[in-house]
């Protein structure tokens, strides 16, 4: 044989070898899918969903959500006393332990959130979750020095005392989220980086951490040490980072996983897949809407804003694009908001939007100038977009342009103000309207559109230190008012409905939740699964 | 040899362009708080004048030490290439051995049965080979195999079953056209003087065939490893993207998309030097395959 072909053959047995290698471990009881490789597991440093399901099995904070997150439960702490005014949190702590045995106190939430907010840390992106407690914004920026006057402090072992800078009616909320989760202060000492690695990691959630390959598997083992043991019914779970749409929705109807999202469901099948008994369906705090440039012309007149609203068929791109999921939006705080209704938007009304036009000065749309609609490479944000760009042909004679641009320069266009319409979304912290709608502050990081109104700001100013939760809801939709009717400097277009694929009958504790959560602590397989393809 | 300055060269090049790239490593579609992003770029040195970051990366990369990931945080460069690549090479390397064997193979049948059917069939298989895009090949053969032969499973890795279908998606094209190369190669062999001067030496055909003339036939595929080997690494991405492996693929396209600097760098680097490398040892096997070629 020549030398060519001996090495092909080298090439091959190598290979073999190396791939030979992965022993047939037992599959795990309930494996999902969680749409990307996690980029750590570090509570303070996560920004994303896919790694805040991970951080909600392995740790725990004060308090936990429930499988529907409308109710708050305690967590570590087993209790908690709000002072008359609203800006003193006493929580008292349970007896539990870490998972190297060791009892949790509250001096642990202290060394943490001052890890979080510690500049030296770096990398803490949802730090400012934090800034609720009083001083701690000074302190994250560095004003204050001396993290004793920021407002926690661990009164004993088994007591935390917090200070807010003003009454936060969603902050139990707070408390449960990932930021806010406890870590070991001396297992992060020893091990530097590498701390959340399987064997160096000490957790207190209902899981355990027992392997992390990435991209090919997380495998999370029941807690043995977790105060609430006893009902937490998966022993072993598998997270699987799987990106490509298609091999992810392979891989669920192959039976190689048990539950999995829209991240892992082609739309084009949408249509089929409704009409299966795994195909399940809940409305989200998720919005997608349009931002105008209000600084450029001609969006500083705010009837142009308007025009090009009323000028838009919500229900039919939800219809035609979403096969009719999704549902359309004229306002900006999703209607499953608990205990928030927002105010009327304004409806599809196409001769109202060439009269306001007409009236701003493009009669018909003739004079109008040459914008265009910026958005991220993504085949539904197109789809959308030139949907629209049709419908304000049709109404109002005006041509737009679209403008297509991959994801990181998008962002940094869209917040250098350098766009006409840009296509945006938000998805709740937290179960509050407040989460929405102090977006539009005047200057506020995520404002992004130059819009400016000094009575919105102080509604909302107002409304963070309103006592009653009901005169709390006006102030609210006062405020939303003014945000999506009269000035607009928005386009609310569609509110989220989560798709998610699993066998009801077989998995249980999964629930429609407005946060799209679903804690493993809660899920439970109700029968064995029969057997549909031999090989796992 | 002149591999180092080229890898120096394409290092400062791509430094330069990711920088130049619109968009930070620290953007997110959620605005950071200004204390939290002077703190995020402190800790990854991005405070520091250009000149000053750029010295510090050479620095890094004369220890070969490719530097900390700036999205995956808290995993360094050197560790995600370490565990990504094996998988990378035992893809490519597979893909690359069924290609030779199968494109040699099926290029000198096709020669030696020359304006015959078969040679016409496997003209048009490898016709077919190379028009097929791999993301279209790919999901039919997941169609096939898995949904209505139940032969394999759909993705991951696992054992060689796993590895079926992404190698023979990634082999597909380059089969095809070392099979053409092949096939061209030993026509014009076939027909030299000392293939006839052989056989009237009473050389059995096999021999002719597989000891004489492939030797020097070979050597337009062999030149073609070169840049078949570049894409190779390329057309991994994509298979393993669809088969879901956890090649270096993914983490490279996420690095471009993600401006996570320090991945993107070192990916390409790698690259960079695995194709130094494989197109040394192309120039070395040419030397060995062709007398006539000798080099100094």
């Amino acid at each position: 044989m020549n030398g060519k072909g001996k090495i092909a053959c080298a090439i091959i047995i190598a290979a073999l070898t190396t791939a030979g290698c992965g022993a047939k471990e037992p599959r795990a009881d309930y494996t999902f899918e969680n749409g990307t490789d996690v980029q750590t597991l570090d509570p303070a440093l996560m920004t994303g969903q896919p790694e805040g399901r991970i951080a909600s099995s392995i740790f725990e904070g004060l308090t936990s959500r429930s499988a529907t997150a409308a109710e708050i439960l305690p967590g570590v702490a087993r209790s908690w006393d709000i002072s008359e005014d609203g800006f003193r949190y006493t929580f008292h702590l349970r007896d539990c332990a870490w998972s190297d045995g060791t009892p949790i106190t509250a001096r642990d939430f202290l060394y943490s959130w001052k890890r979080t907010l510690d500049p030296a840390t770096g990398g803490t992106y949802y730090a400012y979750m934090l800034f609720y407690v009083r001083g701690a914004e000074e302190f994250n920026s560095g004003r204050i020095a001396d993290f004793s006057k920021v407002g926690v402090k661990a009164v004993d072992d088994k007591t935390l005392e917090v200070e807010l800078k003003q009454p936060t009616p969603f902050f139990l909320y707070i408390t449960s989220f990932q930021t806010l989760m406890p870590v070991k202060r001396d297992c992060i000492e020893e091990h530097g980086d590498l701390w959340t690695r399987p064997g160096n990691i000490v957790s207190n959630g209902p899981f355990l951490l027992r392997e992390w390959s990435p991209s090919v598997r997380i495998r999370l083992v029941k807690n043995p040490f977790y105060w609430d043991r006893d009902n937490v019914k998966l022993n072993v779970v598998d997270v699987l980072p799987t990106e490509n749409e298609n091999t992810a929705f392979d891989i669920y109807i192959a039976g190689q996983a048990d539950w999995v999202d829209a991240a892992g469901i082609p739309w084009h099948l949408i249509d089929i897949l409704k009409t299966r008994p795994d195909f399940h369906t809940y409305t989200a705090l998720l919005t997608y809407f349009y931002r105008f440039n209000v600084t450029r012309h001609p969006f500083t007149d705010m009837r142009v804003r308007k025009a090009l609203n009323l000028a838009v068929d919500k229900k039919r791109i939800v219809d035609k694009i979403f096969h009719a999921i999704h549902h359309p939006a004229t306002v900006l705080v999703p209607p499953v908001m608990p205990h928030y209704t927002s105010p009327p938007g304004l409806p599809y009304n196409p001769k109202e939007a060439a009269r306001l036009l007409a009236e701003a000065g493009y009669p018909g749309g003739r004079g109008f100038p040459r914008v265009s609609i910026l958005f991220n490479t993504m085949e539904a944000h197109k789809q959308i977009a030139t949907e629209i760009q049709a419908m304000w042909k049709e109404n109002l004679g005006i041509h737009v342009d679209l403008d297509n641009q991959e994801w990181g320069t998008y962002l940094n266009t869209e917040s250098r103000l350098d766009y006409f319409i840009s296509r945006g979304g938000w998805i709740a912290d937290y179960p509050d309207p407040n989460t929405f709608l102090d977006m539009f502050v005047t200057n506020g990081g995520n404002n992004k559109t130059g819009w400016s109104s000094p009575r919105y700001d102080s509604l909302i100013a107002e409304a963070g230190s309103e006592r009653d939760q009901g005169k709390r809801m006006e102030i609210f939709r006062e405020a939303e008012k003014i945000l999506v009717v009269d000035e607009m400097p928005i386009m609310p277009i569609y509110f989220n409905v989560m798709i998610n694929l699993y066998d009801g009958d077989r998995i249980g504790g999964i629930y429609p939740n407005p946060l799209d959560d679903h804690p493993l602590k809660y899920i439970f397989i109700k029968q064995e699964p029969a057997p549909r393809f031999s090989h796992s | 040899m002149w591999m180092i300055p080229t890898v120096w060269i394409v290092a400062t090049l791509a430094f330069l362009l990711m920088r130049a790239a619109p968009g930070g490593p620290f953007d997110a579609e959620r605005k950071l708080p200004p204390s939290i992003e002077r703190n995020v770029k402190a800790k990854y040195h991005y405070d520091e004048p250009l000149h000053r970051q750029y010295l510090r990366y050479m620095w890094g990369l004369v220890r070969l030490d490719l530097g900390p990931s700036l999205k995956l945080q808290g995993r360094s460069v050197n560790e995600i290439i370490w565990h990504a690549l094996p998988y990378s090479l035992a893809l490519g390397g597979l893909a690359l051995g069924l290609a030779l064997f199968m494109g040699i193979l099926s290029g000198t049948i096709a020669a030696v049965h020359q304006n015959g059917l078969i040679d016409y069939a496997v003209m048009l298989v490898a016709l077919a080979g190379i028009s097929i895009p791999t993301f279209v090949i790919g999901p039919l053969l997941i169609v096939v195999c898995v949904f209505m032969l139940r032969l394999l499973p759909v993705a991951q890795w696992g054992g060689p079953a796993h590895l079926v279908m992404p190698v023979i998606t990634l082999a597909a094209p380059f089969t095809a056209y070392i099979a053409r190369l092949m096939r061209a190669g030993m026509l014009d062999v076939l027909n030299q003087p000392f293939i006839r001067a052989a056989r009237a030496k009473g050389v059995g055909e096999a021999a002719v065939i597989y000891r004489h003339a492939l030797k020097v036939a070979i050597l337009p595929v062999v030149t073609f490893l070169g840049p078949a080997s570049a894409q190779i690494l390329t057309g991994s991405v994509v298979v393993e993207k669809i088969f879901n492996l956890p090649g270096l693929g993914r983490f490279f396209v996420n690095s471009a998309f993600n401006r996570d600097h320090t991945v993107a760098l070192g990916v390409a680097l790698l690259y960079c030097v695995m194709l130094l490398i494989f197109n040394l040892v192309v120039d070395i096997a040419y030397a060995y395959l062709d007398p006539r070629i000798r080099y100094g």
